[in-house]
């Protein structure tokens, strides 16, 4: 692993939450783009996140909906 | 100062229904996180739409409504929810490696049948692992994990949200995130969708 994989898992975070200047994110996308591993890492990092938030989504129960949208009509008579 | 007449008064509830009540499957799906209960979390939504219902007059249009209302429903379970289960000490979690999933699935390596180990467990893991896993993290990673990655807020939103520095937002990010990927490969291997590590091929 060379010097610029490590840097780039330093910054695996703030990368993948838009966290770093313009020049920083260029410089690790081009890290990401000649070096396979680390770029499969970081897909992987994406991905999982992605799914993590499409599968605890939840829907909300008529009857919450409902209870609510009476509790602030009530609150405003 | 503006006269509260009945016509402002049905006038404002219809602001804040329109504005306010596209943001409930988000705020429901975090109260369930938060709490594990839904008899808790409906409660707890509840008493955060109302508590934003009364403050709505003293809220700044043009900002962000999603945050304000993320910040009342975390300081209400923090308040109300959290104390009734009575967990006053803050838990912390092992610190494992980076890409901790990625390197045990094999990293790019392992492939069955063209496909990576890593794809094949994104593929198989349920809502309920994931769930389960997320509400098994300690409170304070926990809710740092939902507003990051399940609402995507940005470590400034985060902050305001929680009142604590933007350091402490990524140091409870990036160590959640961690502890989340561990509980999701021991799912994983009980599940067989992983390869048991080397030594116990020969056990």
């Amino acid at each position: 692993m060379g010097d610029e994989c490590v840097e780039a898992y330093q910054v695996l975070y703030e990368y993948l939450d838009g966290e770093l200047t313009i020049e920083r994110r260029i410089a690790i996308q081009n890290h990401l783009d000649d070096c396979p591993p680390c770029g499969g890492g970081f897909t992987f990092e994406a991905e999982l996140r992605t799914v993590i938030a499409k599968r605890c989504q939840e829907q909300v129960p008529d009857h919450v909906r409902q209870r609510v949208l009476e509790a602030i009509e009530k609150l405003s008579q | 100062m503006s006269d509260a007449g009945p016509v402002d008064t049905v006038e404002r509830q219809r602001q804040f229904t329109d504005q306010a009540m596209e943001f409930m499957p988000a705020l429901y799906t975090a109260a369930l996180r938060m709490t594990r209960s839904p008899a808790d979390a409906e409660d707890l939504v509840q008493e955060t739409y109302l508590k934003a219902y009364r403050g709505f007059g003293g809220f700044q249009e043009g900002t962000n409504l999603k945050a304000w209302l993320y910040k009342i429903l975390t300081n209400t379970f923090i308040n109300n929810y959290r104390a009734k289960k009575r967990r006053p000490e803050e838990s912390d979690v092992e610190d494992v490696e980076e890409l901790y999933l990625y390197r045990r699935l094999g990293g790019g390596q392992a492939e069955v049948a063209g496909r990576s180990a890593e794809d094949e467990l994104l593929d198989h893991l349920t809502e309920s692992e994931i769930k389960d896993a997320l509400e098994a993290l300690p409170e304070q990673f926990r809710i740092a994990v939902l507003l990051g990655d399940v609402e995507g807020f940005s470590y400034k939103e985060i902050a305001d949200i929680l009142d604590i520095p933007i350091g402490t937002v990524m140091s409870r990010l990036h160590r959640g995130r961690k502890a989340l990927q561990k509980r999701l490969y021991e799912f994983g291997r009980q599940r067989g969708l992983v390869r048991e590590p080397e030594e116990s091929v020969h056990g």
